[in-house]
């Protein structure tokens, strides 16, 4: 044992260091003490002067190590007085900033189980009735709020607030009404130390289940921050205090108002009209708020982008402020988006201005796009909704939108199209979606012919969406149809970049779905449209060399699988077959994965629905009766199914290992009659079978199997424990490296004599 | 120091800088809008071109009708397109010393300069330019010859028959506004300016002559002119061999900025530092779309064309024969491929287009590093080649010949003019004008489109504007200025507004502190700044004389006496003569014999005065109540009890007594203690 305090030096960093490993698994805190172990870990005069002290790592696992140490009850009196909270204390500080968090959680932790565990009722407001660890951090915490050095204050504020977001005892009324003047002074302070921490303590202490229900004042200091900050840091705290369940009427309408700011600047810049319509009363822009968006271009995209998000953020949650402002908002995203691409025309000298400092602002463009967005959720009044579009258009049409900039608008424009009202009594689309779809369908098809990757993309994947949504509308089928659209996205197929590939193949596949493949056989595909589209998905799935268009691929095929596709209703099994054949090749484990995927379609559709869907579900599996149970069987073994699923079953990958696992759990279960194991009658030959598992499991490539005998494959899936290498593979990949065993090699391997130490270990 | 403004036209200047008893011409660019007006020379005879009415008067005169043809609403000169020059009468061209060129679009009016003022001096531009420039004038030249039009129309520009047609008094002033037209001819050739100035084109002739005068240079060569300045080309990454310029002499330095760009095109990137500390900044050439950012305008250009051609549609660019072309080629040699289009034919059609693709490839030093660096593999630096090789690319000088037993459709055709008022594009914009699965696309930013397809109305191909600029635009211009920070920029007027169709447009003009000066057309303009110092050199056996005293670390003075000889620009201090009976009587000499006699009665003085020392000093000395006062310039020292005031301040000290010299000569020496004389 007394080697431990001398392994330090050697111990190797990138691995966690031994003796903190130890503290972790501590069998016997008194024993450990006594052994003077603890002293020489964790004490004064620990390991801070040791070289290996200056790794991260080593930090880091002291930290873990003194975690697990503080559980003990009599850890805390320990730690207190042998000078270890001030080490943490300065650990707070550290360079690596992983060690500083640890550290600041680690007081958390030691706080909450010092003042958690004795007290019966609330601790008194006295520090001198407390537990001396919680009197030192409460202490070292009010220091360095009084210190108003802002690394102090924020280090303060931070532990703070993981406190009142983790610790719900009621000794956290009595720390809040401690702490609390401590924080108001902090909002006397010009400039103001630490704002976004503040921010976070408010949030937090106003979260916390013990303290929203008494006020302790809180609501008042929440206004009073709220005008206290500038109005980049007062967002995020408006957006908090309007997501609060329980927030006093007037606090919120001032939360809302703040978040409203800048947004009315907008409008108010664009319309020079005294207030902008239809935002809440007393929302009208103020001049910290204009001046902080003509102060500079990284100030002004600042400011809006997070206003916009905070909307965006706020715009579907229950609690949300109500009247919604609808109409301004789509007013000021419309604006916004506008004063970005330089077709609004303000008038104001402020709008101007903002002009000039937002045109072609990229950020700003992407924000204002998701935000529209988010808005399609609710429609407007019809000219808004009218502006809305044709923004929407400019922004598709214009060659100068920037490729993330045009997969936003295509976002946008994907949700308002969905949401458009249908056309009274008739399922078809209204007419104005199918005036915009005229207008739209021609820049969808100049898009995909960009000679920008990243456009060509995010034209295809609107295309599947919209296809998916919409395939089976009239209006859409008939503008498609005539748009020349489909024809490019299958020639995309062919395109040198592989992400285009890998969405052209969804929305082909999508488009095939609907009926709504490009007809038009061409020369050199004389085989007919139909049986090239399948043929030439299933090339991409054999031959392409990026994993993006094979994996697309066979997404589309157990989507048609699922949705009984023309093409592969013609011939199901032959197209199992053979899309299986080429997964099972496949260097890319996903593919591997979501050809057992296919599988399991397969498997449904051939044995019936998997019963138990849900784990809890009372129902036994439904029986397959015998007869058509062993054509089915004999189904799966004429597409290779049960060898493609074997052999997935020992993948390197475990995914798919994982998937494999569930699959043949599933087989099992529908395959073998209630009531216990049914014989095969006579014995089938499971020899080669296992022999091949065998081999598999080894790691070897091995031989096809052939065609596979139902029973042996039966036989061969009630002597495997599937059930036990499902819960193996269900481990995470570290379970191994943290095992007490793990520790013990790690130990017996710096220590470097095996056998001799074994017992002094334990 | 003046600058002469020869040109209205922002990215065609032609101006000239009075520097140092230098005369600079800066560019010598040739607006060629004024070529719209007229009708386009077509390569083949088309009817529909020679059988356009005749235009005339509301009143029915029909006096013009032999001059103006009517076509869709729009009136056209039926004549020989014409040129608008540069202003001839503001300066006396001949006095030019030097022309500086800084790209090849801005030297075409070098022919009108060099062959018909008198200009006697040097034309300096870089290699690539003259080239290139040569190739565009030959094309210019080549395509108006070869179809010689049997008349000229002049009698419309004519002032006098415009006055005599009935001009009221209200539009007298507009008959009297130099070269403008009255109200009598129909928009736009009412509005077009200083027609009294369009020219016809040069002779080949003229170019070769022209060309001649000029003197080759490279980047960062310095070009002494005359001793009292000297210039230098700098990279400006807009064309090959494209540059700006400095002219500076020891102590002023002007920067001439024109047609530069910051993007990764073909051309040596742009040389930013050396334009620094500038006193005054020429700032010509900014992007004339400073809306369209040209990738999205080369990704439109690629999606259109591609849309065309698989509808079984053929494209028209109209396009120069060099610059932008190459990076448009090099564009569709990557996107071809994967647009599905390897099998579609690509024409260039120019009387210098091969010329024109092989130059490109043999200025390695002149282009951008990437490409520069293919050389060595070896590759040729732009993959045209592979084109041209692969077939592709067919080159033709044009329609005729050859190229009518190649040609075959849907294809895609690059020719000029981009004014689609002659040249090959003519034939094609004739050709294929009619049909709505054609598209011509315009990616020159000189002309406006809508006013090249005046003459072709009505049109069914498809019209598509993609204008490639590659030019500085404003947030790059307000970028180049924080960092160069000139202390003063001269701008033409149009960048120192929003365009007129964008007024809101703040952002889209040149934002800086002091503002910029700003000039138009038939301007002078002086530029706001001084000279303060000259350079003088000392003669070695003058320096040898000197004695200097160190008055601050670092910090020597000497008085020297010398005689000052200025010749060429250079200013030499030379020893006295020796003093010798003066036999003649010659001014200069007495002067400098007088200065060293003066200068020996007063010794000069230098250093400061040190208050508190000083007052210690007289305490020392026995003055007992000295009283001190800040001033604003310096201090005041109080003798009260001897009612006396020393004045101290930076350059000059006064001892203010009541006529006690005594006492005056006292302090004065005490005061003398602290500086220090030679």
């Amino acid at each position: 044992m007394r080697k431990f305090p001398k392994c330090l030096n050697r111990t190797a960093v990138p691995d966690l260091p031994v003796p903190c490993k130890q503290a972790r698994v501590t069998a016997s805190f008194s024993a450990s003490q006594q052994a003077e172990l603890l002293p020489g870990l964790f004490g004064e005069a620990g390991p801070l002067g040791q070289a290996a002290w200056s790794a991260p790592t080593v930090r880091s696992g002291w930290i873990q190590g003194l975690r697990s140490l503080a559980q003990h009850p009599s850890a805390l009196p320990f730690l207190a007085d042998c000078g270890t909270l001030d080490t943490i204390f300065s650990l707070q500080g550290d360079s690596s900033l992983f060690v500083a968090s640890a550290a600041g959680q680690l007081l958390v932790h030691i706080l909450g189980l010092s003042l958690q565990g004795p007290a019966e009722g609330p601790p008194s407001p006295q520090a001198c009735d407390w537990p001396v660890c919680a009197q030192k951090i409460v202490g070292h915490i009010e220091g360095s709020l009084r210190s108003m050095a802002t690394p102090q204050v924020t280090q303060a504020l931070n532990v703070l607030t993981t406190t009142f977001g983790h610790c719900h005892g009621p000794w956290m009324q009595v720390l809040w009404e401690r702490l609390s003047p401590l924080v108001a002074c902090l909002l006397q302070e010009d400039p103001l130390p630490a704002a976004h921490s503040l921010v976070d303590l408010l949030l937090s202490v106003a979260r916390s289940p013990v303290l929203s229900s008494s006020d302790c004042g809180l609501w008042e200091t929440l206004a009073q921050t709220l005008r206290r900050l500038s109005p980049a840091q007062a967002g995020p705290l408006a957006l908090g205090i309007l997501k609060l369940q329980d927030c006093p009427q007037a606090l919120r309408a001032q939360a809302f108002g703040v978040l409203l700011q800048p947004l009315a600047c907008v409008l108010t810049a664009a319309d020079q009209a005294p207030g902008p319509p239809g935002l809440p009363e007393g929302t009208t822009g103020d001049s910290v708020t204009v001046d902080t968006l003509l102060s500079s271009k990284s100030a002004c995209a600042g400011l809006l982008c997070q206003t916009l998000a905070h909307l965006e953020l706020l715009q579907p949650l229950p609690q949300r402020p109500s009247p919604w402002p609808q109409a301004p908002l789509l007013g000021a995203a419309v604006t916004i988006l506008r004063f970005c691409n330089g077709s609004a025309a303000p008038a104001s000298d402020v709008g101007g201005r903002l002009c000039a400092i937002l045109a072609g602002c990229v950020r700003v463009q992407r924000a204002a796009l998701d935000f529209l967005g988010a808005l399609a959720q609710e429609t407007g009044p019809q000219e808004l909704v009218t502006q809305v579009s044709a923004v929407l258009l400019e922004y598709l049409r214009s060659p100068d939108s920037s490729p993330t900039v045009l997969k936003k608008a295509f976002q946008a424009t994907l949700r308002w199209l969905l949401s458009s009202p249908r056309a009274p009594g008739c399922c078809d689309l209204d007419p104005d979606t199918q005036l915009f779809l005229r207008e739209l369908l021609p820049v969808l098809r100049k898009r995909l012919c960009s000679p920008c990757w990243e456009v060509r993309d995010s034209g295809l994947e609107f295309l599947t969406q919209v296809t998916r949504h919409w395939g089976g509308q009239a209006g859409f089928r008939h503008a498609l149809l005539a748009s020349e659209v489909p024809e490019l996205a299958e020639q995309l197929l062919r395109d040198p970049e592989s992400y285009v590939r890998a969405s052209a193949v969804t929305a082909v596949g999508q488009l095939s779905s609907q009926g709504l493949h490009a007809t038009a056989a061409s020369p050199e595909q004389l085989g007919g449209q139909k049986e090239s589209l399948l043929a030439e998905l299933l090339h991409v799935l054999s031959t392409d060399s990026e994993g993006f268009p094979r994996r697309a691929a066979m997404q589309v095929f157990t989507e048609w699988l699922r949705d009984r596709h023309a093409d592969v209703a013609e011939d199901t099994e032959r197209f199992v077959a053979r899309v299986l054949q080429a997964a099972s090749r496949d260097l890319d484990w996903e593919v591997r994965a979501q050809g057992l995927e296919l599988a399991l379609v397969f498997l449904a559709q051939t044995l019936g629905q998997p019963s138990a869907r849900c784990p809890y579900a009372v129902a036994a599996p439904q029986a397959t009766p015998p007869g058509p149970l062993a054509q089915a069987l004999r189904a799966l073994s004429r597409v290779r199914l049960f060898e493609f699923a074997f052999r997935a079953l020992f993948d390197c990958d475990r995914p798919v290992a994982q998937k494999s696992c569930d699959l043949l759990l599933f087989l099992r279960a529908q395959a073998t009659p209630s009531g216990g194991l049914q014989e095969a009658e006579g014995s089938p030959d499971v020899v080669p079978v296992e022999a091949a598992l065998q081999r598999w499991r080894a790691g070897e490539q091995g031989e096809p199997l052939g065609d596979l005998e139902p029973e042996a494959v039966l036989a061969v899936l009630r002597s495997l424990d599937l059930e036990g290498l499902r819960g193996a593979l269900a481990e995470s990949s570290d379970h191994v490296e943290k095992s007490p065993q793990s520790l013990l090699q790690d130990m017996l391997a710096t220590v470097g004599v095996r056998g001799e130490n074994q017992a002094d270990c334990y | 120091m003046k600058l002469y403004c020869l040109s209205g036209h922002p990215t065609l200047p032609c101006n000239v800088l009075k520097f140092k008893s230098t005369t600079i011409m800066l560019d010598c660019g040739l607006d060629m809008t004024s070529t719209l007006n007229f009708l386009p020379l077509p390569l083949v005879q088309s009817p529909r071109l020679s059988n356009l009415p005749g235009w005339s008067l509301k009143d029915g005169n029909a006096f013009l009708d032999k001059e103006l043809k009517e076509c869709s609403g729009h009136v056209f000169v039926d004549s020989v397109p014409e040129f608008c020059l540069p202003e001839t009468e503001l300066i006396d061209l001949s006095t030019v010393d030097v022309i500086l060129i800084s790209n090849y679009h801005c030297m075409m009016a070098l022919p009108y300069i060099t062959e018909h003022t008198g200009f006697t001096g040097t034309v300096y531009a870089t290699e690539p330019t003259v080239q290139i420039g040569r190739l565009l004038m030959e094309e210019l030249v080549n395509f108006i010859e070869r179809v010689p039009k049997a008349q000229s129309a002049s009698l419309w520009k004519n002032k006098d028959i415009q006055r005599n047609s009935g001009c009221s008094m209200e539009d007298g002033w507009e008959c009297r506004d130099g070269g403008r037209k009255t109200r009598l001819l129909p928009s736009p050739l009412k509005d077009a300016v200083e027609v009294s100035t369009w020219r016809r084109c040069y002779t080949m002739q003229e170019v070769n002559s022209a060309l001649s005068k000029i003197q080759l240079v490279g980047y960062s060569q310095k070009i002494e002119l005359f001793g009292a300045v000297q210039v230098t080309p700098l990279s400006s990454g807009y064309a090959l061999g494209s540059s700006n310029w400095i002219i500076q002499s020891h102590y002023e330095k002007v920067s001439y900025v024109s047609g530069s760009s910051l993007l990764t095109t073909h051309p040596q990137p742009m040389d930013q530092a050396s334009l620094k500390n500038s006193d005054v900044l020429v700032l010509t050439g900014l992007t004339q779309i400073p809306t369209a950012n040209p990738d999205g305008m080369v990704g439109e250009f690629c999606s259109n064309l591609a849309l065309t051609v698989r509808n079984g549609g053929n494209v028209l660019v109209p396009c120069y024969p060099s610059g932008v072309i190459y990076d448009l080629l090099e564009c569709l040699y990557q996107y071809i491929d994967s647009a599905g289009l390897s099998n579609i034919p690509f024409y260039f059609i120019s009387p210098v287009a091969n010329s024109s693709l092989e130059f490109s490839q043999i200025f390695a030093e002149w282009l951008c590093h990437n490409k520069q660096t293919k050389v060595y593999l070896p590759e040729p630096p732009f993959p045209h080649a592979e084109l041209i090789q692969t077939n592709k690319l067919r080159h033709y000088p044009s329609i005729h010949g050859d190229f009518s037993n190649d040609f075959r459709q849907p294809c895609v055709v690059f020719t000029g003019h981009p004014s689609l008022r002659f040249g090959d594009v003519v034939h094609f914009m004739e050709l294929w004008g009619k049909s709505s699965l054609n598209t011509v696309i315009f990616t020159e930013p000189d002309f406006s489109y809508l006013e090249a397809l005046a003459p072709y109305q009505p049109l069914a191909m498809k019209c598509i504007y993609c204008p490639i600029d590659t030019r500085l635009n404003f947030i790059q211009v307000s970028k180049l200025l924080k960092e160069v920070q000139p202390l003063h920029v001269v701008c033409p007027e149009q960048y120192t507004q929003p365009p007129p169709a964008q007024s809101h447009r703040m952002d889209l003009m040149i934002d800086c502190q002091p503002p910029a000066m700003s000039y138009r057309r038939a301007e002078v303009l002086a530029l706001p700044f001084k000279r303060l110092f000259e350079k003088i050199e000392i003669m070695p056996e003058l320096a040898d004389s000197l004695v200097p005293m160190e008055i601050k670390p670092g910090i020597s003075l000497a008085t020297v006496s010398a005689v000052l000889h200025t010749k060429d620009n250079k200013h030499v201090l030379q020893p006295p003569p020796r003093p010798a009976p003066p036999t003649s009587g010659k001014k200069r000499k007495r002067a400098s014999e007088d200065i060293p006699d003066c200068k020996v009665l007063k010794p000069l003085l230098s250093g400061s005065i040190p208050v508190e020392q000083f007052v210690q000093t007289l305490e020392k000395h026995g003055f007992s109540d000295v009283k001190v006062e800040d001033t604003a310039k310096g201090h005041i020292v109080l003798l009260q009890e001897a009612e006396t005031l020393i004045q101290i301040e930076e350059d000059s000290t006064h001892i203010i007594c009541d006529n006690d010299e005594m006492l005056r000569v006292r302090l004065r020496d005490l005061v003398l203690k602290f500086l220090q004389k030679f």
